[in-house]
């Protein structure tokens, strides 16, 4: 299936825009697709924390991914 | 323009039914929370009258401004982006976490995006609570926390480039 990511500030400038879509089997995973964002892009492993929003709640590694999902990168936050 | 926002009443307070002129009833809640993300400027006075009681013993207001400079180098301008969707509901959990744990009467939590110059406010928080010390430990939660978990992100613009705060270790 496809999913299409989301991406904001930092995690802009690492994959060069401010979406993404990726092939990903059944079941994937938060913490997969984090390996694969480091794989395809190792600045990634750079940032202070790489955090997956998954319909606007962070949600841990084991989190399984769904087609429809709102997926989006969250470097480290820094407002205020 | 952007200007999204949330309210939310406590779950103690009763919410009354108003009937306008056309017999449709629309529900009047009695809102204790008040979170907007804008891309204009943001005023303290709005978080202040918003928070404003008769039952409130003390309000405390942070406000958050653009400093000249970090680390002794100049800033020219920030620009602050945010995921605003998920930004409005972090801050509202935010502010429901402190109203439970310092028993706020109300909470106003306002924060600007896009560009901003230097000495514009960039985020304000008000908290009205019964009791002055209270009021302190609310606000400073709500600040520190809003740094921690809310997803805007800050770059701020030098004369020389620019960088996106706190992203590296």
């Amino acid at each position: 299936m496809t999913i299409n990511i989301l991406a904001f500030g930092i995690a802009k400038d690492i994959i060069n825009g401010s979406t993404l879509g990726l092939e990903i089997q059944n079941g994937t995973t938060v913490g997969d697709l984090k390996m694969e964002l480091i794989a395809q892009f190792p600045d990634f492993e750079k940032l202070r924390s790489l955090v997956i929003a998954v319909n606007e709640e962070y949600q841990e590694d084991g989190f399984i991914l769904s087609e429809k999902d709102e997926i989006v990168i969250i470097p480290p936050v820094s407002g205020g | 323009m952007i200007e999204k926002f949330a309210k939310v009443s406590k779950s103690n307070f009763k919410t009354e039914s108003i009937i306008d002129g056309f017999g449709k009833n629309f529900e009047k809640v009695n809102t204790m929370i008040d979170i907007k993300i804008k891309d204009s400027p943001i005023y303290p006075h709005d978080c202040i009258d918003f928070v404003a009681d008769e039952g409130t013993g003390g309000s405390t207001v942070f406000i958050g401004t653009v400093r000249n400079q970090t680390k002794g180098k100049k800033v020219i301008r920030l620009e602050f982006e945010s995921y605003v969707p998920m930004a409005i509901s972090e801050m509202r959990k935010i502010a429901e976490q402190a109203s439970e744990r310092w028993s706020c009467t109300k909470v106003s939590i306002h924060h600007r995006v896009g560009v901003l110059a230097i000495g514009e406010v960039a985020v304000i928080i008000a908290v009205a609570t019964p009791h002055r010390k209270s009021a302190f430990k609310a606000c400073e939660y709500c600040i520190d926390t809003l740094k921690e978990t809310v997803p805007i992100w800050k770059r701020e613009f030098f004369e020389d480039g620019d960088v996106w705060v706190a992203a590296h270790p």
